[in-house]
């Protein structure tokens, strides 16, 4: 499912030349590049059928229930990183926004009232991300440099806020658990709010103004901003829009972890970038869609269970996931360089 | 003169800042002594080499996201051959690692050579894969360190011809900093290397034309990166005694010096002495927080806006120059 992207659309009709033409390994790189969907679900099955030799039995109902239940949180975290990754960009700090409103809003609810705690679980998030986008939209600070220095501050105050709330003591709300872990006839309750949020991330992209300047902003920023739009309006909306996202996931991930700490979100940082990449997402902007990206989540969490029943330590997935990166960005760039 | 004080403006700049935030130092603290700057240079240590890294590599035009990744890596691998292991098997196990973070490095630059992945990509890919093989080295913190080693850049060391006043202020660390930069930075920037890696910051194209081998330059800034890395790596098991896999806020720190060290993001311009001085500068404002007795946690988020605005107005700076 490519989705055409309306302002640098490329010459996508191969009907031009004959099929009989073009070498095999073009053929199949071009189809690559148009379809990524394709060798996507065929890889997540390869994963699959993978798993369930290894362990016959493991692929049942309660099995995929529980895959898509952890997969849900990485596939939305994945997401601010698609839109970022999008305009060229990076969002590291999606962690510790996580971890920021999971935090907040489990020792907050003790004596406040839930919508109140929502709200101030969500200030950080929209902190974090308005200071993202000014950095990055009106100073031009590299996004990686600019968003891992926000963390490092999230974090900072993090730990300062820890200590006022030490006496009052952390519990996760019912709705939360009930969201995060629950399953209704076979289906993760979770689905409830990613269903639409999906939905909302892929409509906004293909459809909509700001998913067009998106895309604009990361095919060619210069052009972009002569047409007249204003670069550092739609940069800061992003951030911000990412955080949100990054926020929303943090409350989902503790009624599925369901234990507050400092370090909540931060081992789904690598990985949702990693599933960004994975679902095509062009890490220098332009190219990409969110429906890849899902996928990508979905076999990075398949991916994970694999290397956890082979007994891979943490270390060892992450070299994995790093080398994954840097080839898959590299099969890209040769696919492009082809065109 | 003229052109001396017109080139090196801004680290004299820079230097009369550390002066002045050295005489707040003392207001603050009017019992702060050689002692405390010793405990200063041992912080400043592995901070110093991770910016070394950086400079060198964002001289030639590119930028190093792994350089704490491999220092946690070095520092691990140091600190488990050296646990339990004899005090001459650490004369083995020095070189051993500085051999690692050149050979590390150099396969960044070859990465980005190769695959034509910018260098911002790859070296993030890299720090994935760092971190992973520093946690496949050493689960958690721990290890050992040599004797000699942690006694290498504890105390001060009399030298000869000077007052004990002065040699006070002149911590072992302090000494294995510049000596260790020196013996490295000194030759380079005389040779026809360190000329290449202006030359290839500054124009590519323009350095390609003019016959720098631009590949080959670039794969061993990105060595040298990687061998300044190795020795953060070690400054870190030097002075710690251990290592610990998870790293630091090196990576921030480094961009935020070599910044603040007047030199250009884009490349080609500045020198090592800006970025260190820096170092320096930053890590001093910790000290006074400190010692105004600020929660240490608050202090982190302080230090943390600073280095963001450091790197925000380089940022500016970098924009503004190209829009002119």
């Amino acid at each position: 499912m490519r989705r055409a992207n309306p302002i640098a659309s490329r010459p996508m009709s191969t009907s031009a030349i004959t099929p009989q033409s073009i070498p095999l390994g073009r053929r199949i790189k071009r189809f690559m590049a148009d379809r990524p969907l394709v060798p996507l679900v065929i890889l997540l099955v390869i994963l699959v059928v993978i798993l369930q030799i290894l362990r016959p039995g493991i692929v049942n109902e309660r099995w995929i229930a529980n895959t898509i239940k952890f997969a849900i949180p990485l596939a939305i975290l994945a997401g601010c990183q698609t839109m970022t990754m999008l305009t060229g960009g990076i969002d590291l700090s999606v962690g510790t926004v996580a971890t920021m409103s999971a935090f907040i809003m489990a020792t907050q609810i003790v004596n406040q009232d839930p919508a109140v705690a929502f709200l101030l679980a969500m200030t950080p998030a929209v902190l974090i991300g308005l200071v993202n986008g000014i950095g990055v939209g009106v100073f031009r600070v590299h996004p990686l440099i600019m968003t891992l220095g926000t963390s490092l501050i999230g974090t900072g105050c993090l730990q300062v806020y820890q200590r006022t709330v030490i006496a009052s003591g952390a519990k996760i709300p019912d709705f939360l658990a009930w969201l995060g872990t629950g399953v209704t006839w076979g289906f993760p309750n979770a689905l409830l709010l990613f269903v639409p949020l999906a939905a909302l991330i892929v409509f906004t992209l293909a459809r909509t103004g700001f998913g067009r300047l998106l895309y604009a902003v990361g095919d060619n920023e210069r052009a972009t901003r002569l047409s007249g739009v204003r670069y550092w309006q739609v940069i800061t909306a992003l951030y911000i829009v990412s955080s949100l996202l990054a926020g929303i996931t943090g409350l989902l991930y503790i009624g599925l972890i369901k234990a507050p700490s400092l370090s909540l979100a931060e081992p789904l940082v690598l990985p949702s970038v990693a599933a960004a990449v994975i679902g095509g997402t062009s890490i220098f902007g332009g190219r990409g869609g969110y429906t890849g990206t899902i996928v990508g989540a979905l076999i990075l969490t398949v991916l994970t269970t694999l290397l956890t029943i082979l007994q891979m330590p943490e270390g060892a997935r992450r070299i994995l996931f790093g080398l994954i990166v840097l080839f898959v960005t590299a099969a890209y760039l040769r696919i492009v360089e082809d065109r | 003169m003229n052109h001396f004080l017109r080139r090196q403006g801004w680290v004299i700049g820079l230097f009369a800042l550390l002066v002045a935030l050295f005489i707040l130092t003392k207001l603050i603290q009017p019992g702060y002594g050689s002692g405390d700057f010793g405990s200063l240079a041992r912080a400043v240590l592995p901070y110093a080499f991770a910016v070394a890294a950086q400079t060198v590599v964002v001289i030639a035009g590119g930028i190093d996201l792994s350089v704490a990744a491999m220092m946690a890596l070095t520092s691990v691998t140091a600190a488990s051959m050296m646990a339990g292991a004899s005090e001459e098997y650490a004369l083995f196990v020095v070189p051993f690692v500085l051999a690692m973070g050149f050979v590390l490095g150099a396969l960044n630059g070859l990465l980005i050579v190769v695959t034509r992945v910018p260098d911002i990509v790859v070296t993030l890919a890299m720090l994935f894969v760092l971190q992973g093989a520093a946690l496949l080295v050493l689960g958690a913190p721990g290890g050992g360190a040599a004797e000699w080693l942690k006694a290498l850049i504890s105390g001060t060391v009399p030298i000869p011809g000077l007052p004990d006043a002065v040699d006070a202020w002149l911590p072992k660390a302090l000494l294995v900093l510049i000596f260790c930069l020196c013996v490295i930075w000194i030759p380079l920037r005389r040779s026809r290397l360190g000329l290449s890696i202006y030359a290839i910051g500054s124009s590519e194209l323009a350095a390609f034309r003019s016959g720098v081998p631009v590949k080959r330059t670039r794969i061993l800034a990105y060595a040298l990166s990687g061998l300044f890395a190795a020795f953060g790596g070690l400054a870190l098991t030097m002075s710690t005694g251990i290592g610990a896999p998870i790293p630091g806020p090196y990576l921030l720190a480094s961009v935020a010096a070599v910044v603040l060290g007047g030199v250009a993001l884009g490349g080609g311009k500045g020198g090592l002495l800006g970025p260190i001085i820096a170092v320096f500068v930053l890590r001093l404002v910790r000290t006074d927080l400190t010692l105004l007795a600020i929660d240490p946690n608050v202090t982190a988020i302080i230090e943390g806006l600073i280095m963001v605005a450091v790197v925000m107005f380089g940022a500016f700076i970098t924009m503004r120059g190209r829009q002119q």
